[in-house]
C-alpha cells in the first residue's frame, strides 16, 4: 500500500492533497472557524482583511467560517449519501447477478424506468411533494444514484458468478449472503471503489445544484452551494464572494477526479 | 429493412410504455403528499367547507384512477390544469417559456455539436500530443465544475469586468432575433463549456476505439493516405457512435439548461419548474417535469434509432 501511494503520479498526488486537506478542514471546523456558523460579526460584502480573511457575506457573517462549516456540512452530506447510495446499489445488483431469474428481471427493468427519468427533474418532483428536509434529500438522491450503482454492481458480479469458486461454493450448500460478502464482494471491490469516487464527485455536485436552486440544505445552515446563491447578486457589483464556494466545489471534485482517475489507470493494468 | 423497422416500432413502444409509467408516477406523487392539495393550498386556517369545496372544484374528491384519465386526457389535449400560486392556465404560462427554452437549448446545441466534434477529431487524430493533453486536461476540469461556477465566471469576465455582454439573459417577443441571440449568448456559452467537455471527451474515445481497430491498419500498411483513411474508413464507421454521443449529450442539454436559467435568470421552462418546486405548485411542476422527461426519453431514442441506423451489426440485434 505504501510502495503503491509512492510510485502514484503527480496529478494523483495532488488529488489526494486536495481531498485530505478538506477531510481535515471539515473534522476541526469548530477548531479552524474564527467566528461561528450563523454569528453576524461585521458589514455587509466586507472585502479581505485581517479580521476577515475571506470578507463578509450578504448580511455579514464571516465568509471564512462559513466556508469551514460548509465543508462540514457539504461534504458529510454527500460522503453519507454515497455511502447509501452503495449500500442500495450493491446489495440490489449481488443479489440480481446472483439469483438471476425473475428477480433479475423485475429489479432491472424497475431500474431501467428510474434511469429513464432525467435525475434532476426526478429529484425536483420528489422534493415539491415530500418538501426539502435533511432526511428526504439523502434518501431521495441516494435511491437515485443507486441504479448507476446497481448496474455496474449487477455486470460485475454477473462476470464473477460464473468463476469456479463460486460454482464451489454453491455446490457446497452456501447461502445467498455467503457468498455475497465472501466471494463476490472481494473481487468486486476494485471496479467499486473506483466507482465510488466518481458517485460521490456526482452527488457532490448534485447537492450543491439543488442547495443553489434553494431546494437542497436550508439556511441558516452553511453549505456551499446555498452560499453561491445567497450571495449571487454580489456578482453584478463586481465582488468575488459568490466564486469562493463555488471555486471550492469545483477544488474538491477536479482533487477527487484526479484520484479516481489514477485508480482507473491502476485498476485497468494499463502502464505506459 | 422490414428488420429495421420493426426494431424502430419496439424501440418507440418501449418508450411509450417509459413515458405512460413516468406520468403515473408523476400523478402518484402528487397523490402521496401529506394531506392533498386543497389543504395545503388553503393552509391551517381553512374551514372545512372550503376545504370541501375546494376538493370539490380540484376533482379530489374523485376516485384517483379516474382522475388520472381525466388528467392525462387533458393533459394529451393540451389543457395542464390551473396553477396554484397565481391561478392562470398552466398551458399558458408554459407555453412561451418552452420557446424560450427550446430556443437557448438549440442555440448551444448549434455551437457545441460542430465543435465538439471538431475538437473531438482533432484530439483523437494528434492523440498524447501536447495539444491533446491540453484539450483533455481543460474538458475534464469543466465536467468537475458546477454548471454555476462557469455561469458566474463567464458573469465576472464578460458582464462586470468587459462589460460587453448583460449579465442577466431577459427577453421578450419585441426583440428582434439578433438582440435575442445577444442577450443568451452568456448562458448559451455556458452550456456549450459543459456539453462541449462532454461531447468532445467521447467523442475523441469513439474515434480513438476506430482508429485502433484492425482495418486501419491494414489500410496504413496497404499505403493509402491519410485522408482517405480517414474519409473512407475511419469516418464512416466512427460515425454511429459519435451521432449516439451528440443525441445523449442533447438529453442532458435538456437537464443542464435547468440550473443555467436560474443563474441568468432566463424565463424558461426551467426557471418556472425551479420556482413552482419551491411553491409547491404543483400542476405546473407536474406538466413541466412531464414535459422535461418526454423531450429527454424523446433524445435517448433518436440516439438510439439513429445509431441503429448508421450501424448494419445493430439491426441484427434482437433486444
Amino acid at each position: 500500500m505504501l510502495k503503491l501511494l509512492q510510485q502514484s503520479p503527480l496529478s494523483a498526488r495532488i488529488g489526494m492533497g486536495i481531498v485530505i486537506l478538506n477531510v481535515l478542514v471539515a473534522i476541526f471546523a469548530p477548531l479552524i472557524a474564527p467566528y461561528g456558523e450563523t454569528s453576524i460579526a461585521g458589514d455587509v460584502w466586507e472585502g479581505f482583511s485581517a479580521q476577515f480573511y475571506l470578507g463578509t457575506d450578504h448580511i455579514g457573517r464571516d465568509l471564512f467560517s462559513r466556508m469551514v462549516f460548509g465543508a462540514r456540512n457539504t461534504i458529510a452530506l454527500a460522503f453519507i449519501t454515497t455511502l447509501l447510495s452503495f449500500l442500495f446499489g450493491t446489495v440490489l445488483g449481488f443479489i440480481a447477478a446472483v439469483k438471476g431469474g425473475w428477480i433479475d428481471q423485475l429489479l432491472s427493468r424497475t431500474i431501467d424506468m428510474i434511469m429513464a427519468f432525467p435525475t434532476l427533474i426526478f429529484a425536483l418532483m420528489i422534493l415539491s411533494v415530500l418538501g426539502s428536509s435533511i432526511p428526504t434529500l439523502i434518501f431521495t438522491i441516494a435511491v437515485l444514484d443507486s441504479t448507476r450503482v446497481y448496474r455496474l454492481s449487477r455486470a460485475v458480479a454477473m462476470d464473477i458468478e460464473v468463476m469456479e469458486f463460486v460454482e464451489a461454493a454453491r455446490l457446497r450448500g452456501e447461502g445467498l449472503w455467503w457468498i455475497i460478502r465472501q466471494e463476490i464482494l472481494p473481487n468486486a471491490m476494485p471496479p467499486l471503489i473506483a466507482e465510488f469516487g466518481l458517485r460521490f464527485c456526482f452527488v457532490f455536485l448534485f447537492i450543491a445544484s439543488l442547495s443553489f436552486l434553494g431546494l437542497g440544505l436550508q439556511p441558516p445552515l452553511a453549505d456551499w452551494g446555498g452560499m453561491v446563491r445567497e450571495n449571487a447578486g454580489a456578482i453584478t457589483f463586481g465582488i468575488y464572494i459568490p466564486l469562493i464556494p463555488a471555486g471550492a466545489i469545483a477544488f474538491l471534485t477536479v482533487g477527487v477526479n484526479l484520484i479516481v482517475d489514477w485508480f482507473l489507470h491502476l485498476s485497468s493494468g494499463l502502464h505506459e | 429493412m422490414k428488420n429495421v423497422l420493426f426494431l424502430i416500432f419496439k424501440r418507440l413502444g418501449a418508450s411509450l410504455i417509459t413515458i405512460f409509467v413516468i406520468s403515473v408516477i408523476i400523478f402518484i406523487g402528487v397523490e402521496l403528499l401529506p394531506g392533498d392539495v386543497a389543504e395545503s393550498v388553503l393552509g391551517q386556517s381553512a374551514t372545512t367547507e372550503t376545504v370541501a369545496a375546494f376538493r370539490k372544484e380540484l376533482k379530489l374528491d374523485l376516485p384517483p384512477v379516474i382522475r388520472y384519465g381525466a388528467w392525462l386526457k387533458d393533459f394529451i389535449q393540451g389543457d395542464f390544469g390551473t396553477s396554484l400560486a397565481n391561478g392562470r392556465p398552466v398551458s399558458e404560462l408554459i407555453t412561451w417559456r418552452l420557446a424560450n427554452t427550446l430556443f437557448l437549448a438549440s442555440t448551444t446545441a448549434v455551437i457545441a455539436i460542430p465543435l465538439a466534434i471538431f475538437l473531438g477529431m482533432l484530439a483523437a487524430f494528434y492523440r498524447n500530443t501536447f495539444f491533446d493533453k491540453l484539450i483533455s486536461t481543460t474538458t475534464l476540469s469543466f465536467i468537475s465544475f458546477p454548471e454555476f461556477f462557469i455561469a458566474y465566471i463567464l458573469i465576472f469576465i464578460f458582464a462586470v469586468k468587459l462589460n460587453i455582454f448583460p449579465s442577466l439573459a431577459i427577453i421578450d417577443d419585441n426583440m428582434n432575433f439578433t438582440s435575442k441571440i445577444y442577450a443568451i449568448l452568456l448562458p448559451s456559452l455556458t452550456l456549450t463549456c459543459v456539453v462541449t467537455a462532454h461531447m468532445m471527451r467521447q467523442t475523441r474515445a469513439a474515434i480513438i476505439n476506430v482508429l485502433a481497430s484492425a482495418y486501419i491498419e491494414m489500410a496504413e500498411i496497404k499505403g493509402i493516405t491519410r485522408l482517405r483513411i480517414i474519409m473512407h474508413h475511419a469516418f464512416p464507421n466512427s460515425l454511429s457512435p459519435v451521432i449516439n454521443v451528440v443525441a445523449v449529450n442533447l438529453a442532458y442539454l435538456i437537464v443542464g439548461v435547468v440550473i443555467v436559467e436560474v443563474v441568468f435568470v432566463y424565463p424558461g421552462l426551467g426557471q418556472l419548474l425551479v420556482d413552482s418546486v419551491s411553491k409547491r405548485d404543483l400542476p405546473v411542476v407536474q406538466a413541466s417535469g412531464l414535459i422535461f422527461s418526454i423531450a429527454y426519453i424523446f433524445l435517448n431514442l433518436s440516439a438510439d434509432i439513429l445509431s441503429m441506423l448508421s450501424n448494419p451489426k445493430l439491426r441484427q440485434s434482437q433486444i
